[in-house]
């Protein structure tokens, strides 16, 4: 059975007009904002596919500015997206890009805050459903659903097994897991999706084990 | 207690004295573990939303991209004023499902039932039985599973996207279960609610998905009218005894098969149909960045 609920059918709630091109966009704008962590200064959000020639109909470029700012799918305050930035000081662009994408609703999301600068790229799968598929360059596979760690570690051997331990001693379990790098030896990155939330102590236990540079947590 | 299509779903019905909706609560306590009460509870927010979205559609709406709006406030001026054709009752329903799509594309909250595309059909239909047959709200969030058990075995045995199969897998499903759940609110019987639906999707096969500019707009908000209408043709149909020749699984089964061999143009693409009329491609200049009439988009 593809759907198990009658709330799959009946909801979810939403800001219209479109699942794919609003609530997904909302809800990529949301977990990008939340993996950067920091107060957003700027962005600048290049659309690709569908969503580069539509996105003026569909509001979405309203829709990822409102995600951005961590409003839900069902904000009311969704098509005043562009005027609480402007009150907040938040600068946005929006960049149409010709270049094709793997999946037509694609956006990427650069973000700064200060000096720091965080890249997020998402596509919107359809029904609300979205997949985070890049993160400062590392790719992945985030769903956004489920609680999730982005832990990004130095290449090299003994890095991985402390980690996956250390969730194991507070009985979480790991849903999905995948590590990827960009070059041998370097910064590489470990996505783990689990079960059950990870508290904020376990991630600052996580930080004292060798080799763990930074630690990203989507609750 | 889960049902995996509409003549199991009857079955149950008939042995057991019940109708879909006692059923559709039934499987969903089982599915989820949480109780009835907090079930019907979490479907009484969504016929609240309904509510909300229906009054802020009756309102003069504009949409964000000009293309559409305002047809809803004219409809019920129209009702208010003079000797309809088509009864005061029906063009109720009609209006409410004109207004609730209109609520989506002006960017309002809405229930996605069973998509945001089409999210009037169902709150329009509904909303305006409760009006013409003096429903209590118990009754008609009662009336609501019902309709969700029909989306729920559509859903599961062929496809509920426009993308995937055109609109008659979104208004048609959604006209299906706006019929079962009229014919269940009528006190109709579970055998009558199947008719009700296979009459309704019947009568939507082969609609194909090809908005303007792959807005959510143009056909869509008057799709949903259509799709009331028809909803209540058919529950009318079987509430008099008439029957669906060919039974509800199979007109399940052939809007999945009919869904899935339509061309990708008809699919929520914008490539085909009235996407690609003249007036469509006036729009997609308007509205698209990059767009260029002589580009090939495929």
């Amino acid at each position: 059975m593809k759907y198990r609920s009658v709330f799959d059918i009946i909801g979810p709630v939403m800001v219209g007009p479109s699942s794919s091109h609003t609530a997904g966009a909302v809800r990529i704008g949301r977990i990008a904002g939340r993996l950067f962590g920091k107060k957003i200064e700027k962005a600048n959000i290049h659309f690709y596919g569908s969503f580069a020639k539509t996105y003026r109909g569909h509001a979405t470029d309203v829709a990822v500015l409102a995600g951005l700012m961590d409003l839900s799918t069902y904000d009311p305050r969704i098509p005043e997206a562009f005027d609480l930035a402007d009150k907040a000081g938040f600068e946005y662009n929006f960049f149409e890009e010709k270049a094709l994408s793997k999946h037509p609703n694609t956006v990427q999301i650069e973000m700064f805050s200060g000096d720091t600068k965080g890249v997020v790229t998402g596509v919107s799968l359809g029904g609300g459903i979205v997949q985070i598929t890049e993160v400062d360059g590392f790719p992945l596979k985030l769903s956004g659903d489920f609680p999730a760690l982005l832990i990004f570690h130095q290449d090299i051997y003994g890095t991985i097994a402390p980690v996956v331990t250390l969730l194991a001693e507070n009985q979480i379990n790991v849903s999905h897991m995948e590590v990827s790098r960009l070059e041998k030896g370097y910064l590489a990155l470990m996505a783990i999706e689990t079960d059950q939330p990870v508290s904020e102590a376990i991630v600052a236990e996580m930080l004292k084990k060798p080799n763990i540079k930074r630690i990203v947590r989507l609750s | 207690m889960n049902f995996k299509n509409i003549q199991e779903l009857v079955q149950m019905c008939e042995t057991q004295g019940k109708r879909f909706s006692d059923i559709m609560l039934e499987s969903e306590e089982n599915n989820t573990g949480l109780s009835k009460e907090e079930i019907f509870e979490k479907m009484r927010k969504n016929y609240k939303v309904m509510e909300a979205s229906l009054e802020k559609g009756l309102e003069n709406t504009k949409t964000h991209s000009g293309l559409a709006g305002g047809d809803s406030k004219k409809l019920k001026t129209y009702i208010e004023n003079k000797n309809t054709l088509g009864g005061e009752r029906l063009l109720r329903a009609v209006n409410y499902a004109l207004a609730v799509n209109e609520c989506n594309a002006a960017m309002g909250i809405i229930c996605a039932v069973p998509t945001a595309g089409s999210c009037g059909v169902v709150p329009g239909v509904l909303l305006a039985m409760q009006e013409n047959l003096k429903k209590s709200e118990d009754e008609m969030v009662q009336a609501l599973l019902c309709a969700g058990a029909v989306g729920y075995v559509i859903a599961n045995n062929a496809v509920i996207s426009g993308a995937a199969g055109g609109c008659q897998a979104e208004v048609g499903t959604a006209s299906a279960m706006a019929a079962a759940a009229c014919v269940e609110l009528a006190g109709g019987t579970p055998d009558m609610c199947a008719n009700a639906l296979a009459i309704a999707l019947k009568n939507m096969l082969g609609l194909t998905c090809d908005p303007l500019a792959g807005l959510v707009e143009v056909p869509c908000i008057k799709r949903n009218a259509a799709g009331a209408a028809n909803a209540i043709t058919a529950a009318d149909m079987a509430l008099a005894g008439i029957k669906s020749y060919v039974p509800a699984d199979e007109v399940i089964d052939a809007m999945y098969r009919i869904g899935i061999s339509m061309p990708i143009a008809l699919r929520e693409t914008a490539l085909g149909g009235l996407a690609d009329t003249e007036t469509g491609k006036k729009w997609k200049r308007l509205l698209w960045t990059n767009y260029d009439d002589n580009s090939s988009e495929e």
